[in-house]
């Protein structure tokens, strides 16, 4: 179970028995439309306000996901879940619907790895049967409690990132055909004084090399163990920074392909969203959409996703706190 | 205040954010002035053809068909704010849209707009200054601090 410093390792290899992952109208005018169950043509989703689109954008990837598995709300025993509102309401809103016994869980972005790793130590342990495990973001209500009203006109930075509307899920399972969640590794709180909530690439990019450093030391692995490693939303700016301070860590990071999911979900060139994609539900839709269904199609074997969080909160960076940031690292196989 | 907390950082800190400040992509400030500088002119060039409007064909007086305008201006605003274009010109433009009388009526409408859902008093009473507020306050806080120089510095009212 425990390696090392700070990591687990899933002897049991609890398998991803099923995966959703909805989005938004934007997220689906890029390059990665054909990986998602459902893209919404309304940022509404036919609610009357952004929080009940969040919410109800949980609800359905959730109950999409208990689907795709065969099974019922009633045979899941927990559901982990997270999301960027205050008090966690989208994920806690939509427990109350799903009805399954719930842990809400807050890392921000973080929030999909945090899950899955926790999801995984549950099932591994024999602690259940089936978990259901995920989270969701949704850009308006972000950019409401976090940044300025949605119509508001003001000028982003090239360094701000554009949160994704979408929610990805999975249901884990004690057996199963993969692919399996084999270790994760929880990261340490890294502050390294950026406080710019528009810069946060920057200020996470630290948290995401030191969880990447941490993982291959307890696990007594390269790299080159990998066909892929993504971080979860550190976009351009954050993704060249954790690429330099890879580089002065001396991690052989060229030994794979190392990506982020940030960078992969908008199409930079004809999409405006300046260093690329953020939220909880990014890294979810990207690992649980796009790169279960490259794993399935035999094109990756073995992928490290390491989400990447912002711990900051609207009243920190005007109180000018810096930002503190986490990553948690999950590392996913096709073969047992 | 950012040369206080600078101190405070430990040397750890310091490096990186040296190292962090290589890979920021820059601001661009030429071309904003330049897009600023073109759409603010827009906005007023606009501005002064509709007062011209009210001028010529409804005949009111120059001074008094300024108030007209700047009604005109602002519904302009607040219907491209409600289509949601308002937004979309301003990331584009920066300064240029935020300047005039339109950016202040933006950011009354987007306010508006968000926080209706919290109640017609308490969500939108209650925030449609969210952003515009400060304007206002400090507004309010310059025009005091004229005045009173006003009435120090103006001959007319110190001489008798």
């Amino acid at each position: 179970m425990l390696k090392g410093h700070q990591s687990w390792v899933f002897e049991n290899k609890p398998s991803i028995k099923s995966k959703a992952a909805i989005v938004g109208p934007f997220e689906g005018q890029g390059p990665l439309a054909d990986d998602f169950d459902i893209i919404h043509g309304d940022m509404y989703l036919g609610q009357d306000s952004w929080e009940k689109a969040e919410k109800a954008l949980m609800e359905e990837t959730a109950k999409m996901a208990v689907q795709h598995a065969g099974l019922t709300e009633g045979q899941i025993q927990f559901f982990l879940a997270g999301d960027l509102m205050n008090q966690i309401i989208s994920s806690s809103f939509s427990a109350r619907t799903l009805s399954i016994p719930y842990l809400g869980l807050f890392g921000a972005c973080s929030t999909s790895m945090e899950s899955l790793a926790l999801a995984s130590y549950i099932v591994n342990s024999g602690g259940a049967k089936y978990v259901l495990s995920g989270t969701c973001s949704h850009n308006a209500s972000v950019e409401k409690q976090f940044r300025y009203p949605t119509e508001y006109g003001s000028q982003k930075p090239p360094t701000a990132q554009f949160t994704v509307t979408g929610a990805g899920a999975v249901v884990l399972s004690q057996d199963g055909d993969g692919p399996y969640v084999t270790s994760a590794t929880i990261g340490r709180v890294v502050d390294m004084g950026i406080s710019d909530p528009f810069n946060m690439g920057a200020a996470m990019a630290p948290a995401a090399v030191d969880t990447m450093e941490a993982h291959f030391r307890d696990l007594q692995i390269e790299p080159g163990y990998y066909d892929l490693i993504v971080t979860g939303d550190l976009s351009k700016v954050g993704y060249q920074i954790a690429n330099d301070l890879l580089k002065k860590h001396n991690i052989p990071i060229h030994q794979t392909t190392y990506s982020d999911c940030g960078m992969m979900i908008y199409d930079y060139g004809k999409q405006n969203v300046q260093a690329g994609a953020s939220g909880c539900g990014c890294s979810a839709v990207v690992t649980y959409g796009h790169l279960l269904n490259r794993m399935q199609r035999g094109e990756l074997n073995r992928i490290l996703v390491v989400a990447t969080g912002a711990l900051l909160s609207p009243l920190s960076y005007q109180q000018k706190e810096s930002i503190p940031c986490i990553a948690h690292a999950v590392s996913i196989e096709r073969q047992k | 205040m950012v040369s206080k907390k600078k101190k405070k950082l430990t040397p750890v800190q310091q490096e990186y954010q040296e190292l962090a400040k290589k890979r920021e992509p820059s601001k661009f400030t030429f071309k904003n002035l330049y897009r600023a500088f073109l759409v603010g002119g827009l906005i007023c060039l606009l501005g002064q053809a509709v007062q011209q409007m009210f001028i010529h064909w409804w005949g009111f007086e120059e001074k008094a068909a300024s108030n007209p305008t700047v009604g005109v201006m602002i519904i302009i605003s607040v219907i491209l704010t409600s289509l949601g274009v308002y937004d979309k010109i301003a990331q584009w433009a920066g300064a240029g849209t935020a300047v005039p009388v339109t950016g202040f009526a933006n950011a009354m409408a987007s306010a508006a707009i968000e926080y209706r859902r919290e109640g017609l008093v308490l969500g939108l009473g209650g925030s449609i200054f969210k952003v515009a507020g400060p304007v206002i306050v400090f507004g309010s806080l310059a025009a005091f601090c004229v005045g009173i120089a006003y009435i120090i510095f103006d001959p007319n009212i110190v001489g008798g």
